[in-house]
């Protein structure tokens, strides 16, 4: 990718979006678990 | 294409994630336990024949049309189940998240398969990995949230008619993402750099094509399904009890569980079964299908086997092995798509996994129908603590030997079953170029 290929700039901009958009929500969830987990060792 | 996968698969899988809605809407709509897992029960029963009907015009119509059904179906679940809730219909539950989103769950646990594959010839396992592992992950997404959602709204009926109405506006707006950004590759599309391995690198590895209809003609289909369906019945037999378990096991020793400490077992388990997706699957690239579904099947009866014998001696051992039992039945369900293309090829491996889908749906009654009966039964003569699940540990090591030899049986698919070269052609022909 370079300046002068906005396709390729686009392309990687939808890439980038497209993973935040299921990372963020995935994210939530493994924290979540996280706190879940902290009580099995504690308990 | 992983990402538009991935929107697809953490948003059904939260059909793991019902139970959240089960006390609430016991005390609400005044119903029993049986009733609330009915529309549950019911999503899972259509997962299964949504797959294995809908299968081939998937590959008819292609992911984006897939995605899109799925999409419709299972948003309009919520949005009809918030109906049945503010107006007391309970039928209109069943029929909405359980008839309605079971459909968009089976459509959609099938639609990016084949794709997924066609994208990554070089690594099939790795990519259907990526995807099913979402469907794992789902109900660590929908799990918190639905509770958050619930806890906002209040446990009314009007409560959890705003919450299922908010479910179905979000998981339509999270899905359409999957729907917009999905594609088919160009026929014959590779890798940069990547150049398909010479025919019988590997024997169970095949170049042709093998349509649905001729698939389920093929003794390799039957011993899959037998393999799949055994793997399957051993995971979700310690899956759906894993809390109770855990607390029985230990309750006479000083490593009692408490409930906090079972529902942190719970999450690991899910941990266990969302990475064993994704790693697993990805190993099978390198060690082959059928190495790999002896590991499942060899080492998850070993390990069940640990678990029998050792009783309540450890609480980590205990753990460790119901971990690597629940990483194999993740991997187990997305090493299958791969396994599947090795032996019928890439032509119409969604329409074929859609048919094996069966075996979940058989394993989903069978695995919590032994554990739950023999517990019921040895309580009931009065056993407690481990002895309450050795019988059925047991009966597990079993069905993973069954589906050991079924593995072993498999051999690569008879000529007579390939589909010819021109026909195969003309079809693609008529079908297009990319979506």
């Amino acid at each position: 990718m370079n300046a002068e290929d906005p396709a390729a700039g686009r392309h990687t901009g939808l890439m980038v979006l497209a993973w935040v958009w299921v990372g963020v929500p995935f994210a939530y969830g493994v924290y979540e678990l996280f706190l879940k987990l902290t009580q099995l060792f504690a308990g | 294409m992983p990402p538009a996968a991935l929107s697809v698969h953490l948003a059904i899988g939260q059909a793991y994630a019902w139970s959240v809605f089960k006390p609430p809407l016991e005390s609400a709509l005044g119903l029993s336990g049986t009733q609330s897992a009915l529309p549950f029960q019911l999503g899972i029963v259509m997962l299964g024949l949504s797959a294995a009907f809908g299968g081939t015009l998937v590959e008819r119509n292609g992911p984006r049309w897939a995605m899109f059904v799925s999409m419709t179906c299972f948003a309009s679940g919520f949005l009809l189940s918030a109906l049945g809730v503010v107006t007391r219909q309970y039928w209109l539950v069943v029929l909405g998240y359980g008839f309605v989103g079971g459909i968009g769950l089976g459509i959609g646990y099938i639609s990016p398969v084949s794709t997924l594959i066609k994208w990554f010839p070089d690594r099939p396992g790795m990519a259907t990995g990526i995807a099913i592992m979402g469907f794992g992950g789902g109900a660590l997404i929908a799990s918190p949230w639905s509770a958050q959602m619930l806890s906002s709204f209040g446990e009314t009926t009007s409560g959890i008619a705003t919450t299922f109405l908010v479910h179905g506006i979000v998981y339509a707006v999270f899905m359409s993402m999957g729907v917009l950004l999905v594609r088919v590759p160009p026929e014959g599309w590779r890798p940069k750099g990547w150049n398909p391995p010479a025919a019988q690198a590997r024997p169970l590895i095949t170049t042709a094509d093998v349509s649905a209809s001729n698939a389920i003609r093929t003794p390799q289909f039957y011993f899959l399904w037998v393999v799949l369906c055994c793997n399957v019945t051993a995971g979700i037999g310690i899956l759906e009890k894993a809390a109770p378990m855990i607390t029985d096991f230990f309750a006479g020793t000083s490593a009692a569980v408490v409930a906090g400490a079972a529902a942190g077992f719970v999450a690991l388990l899910s941990l266990a079964n969302m990475a064993g997706r994704f790693v697993w699957s990805s190993t099978s690239d390198l060690i082959g299908r059928k190495n790999m579904y002896r590991v499942y099947l060899g080492v998850g009866a070993l390990l069940y086997l640990v678990i029998a014998l050792a009783g309540d001696a450890s609480k980590p051992l205990f753990i460790l092995s119901a971990l690597g039992i629940l990483s194999f039945y993740g991997g187990g369900f997305a090493t299958v798509p791969a396994y599947l293309k090795d032996l019928f090829g890439t032509y119409q491996v969604g329409a074929i996994h859609g048919r094996l889908l069966t075996a979940w749906s058989t394993a989903g009654v069978l695995g919590p129908l032994i554990v739950n009966a023999i517990a019921d039964a040895q309580k009931a003569a009065g056993r407690s603590g481990p002895d309450l699940y050795t019988t059925s540990l047991f009966i597990m090591i079993g069905l993973l030997a069954v589906g050991f030899l079924a593995n072993e049986l498999i051999r690569p698919v008879h000529e007579k079953y390939h589909e010819p070269p021109l026909r195969r052609q003309e079809q693609v022909t008529e079908k297009g170029q990319a979506i």
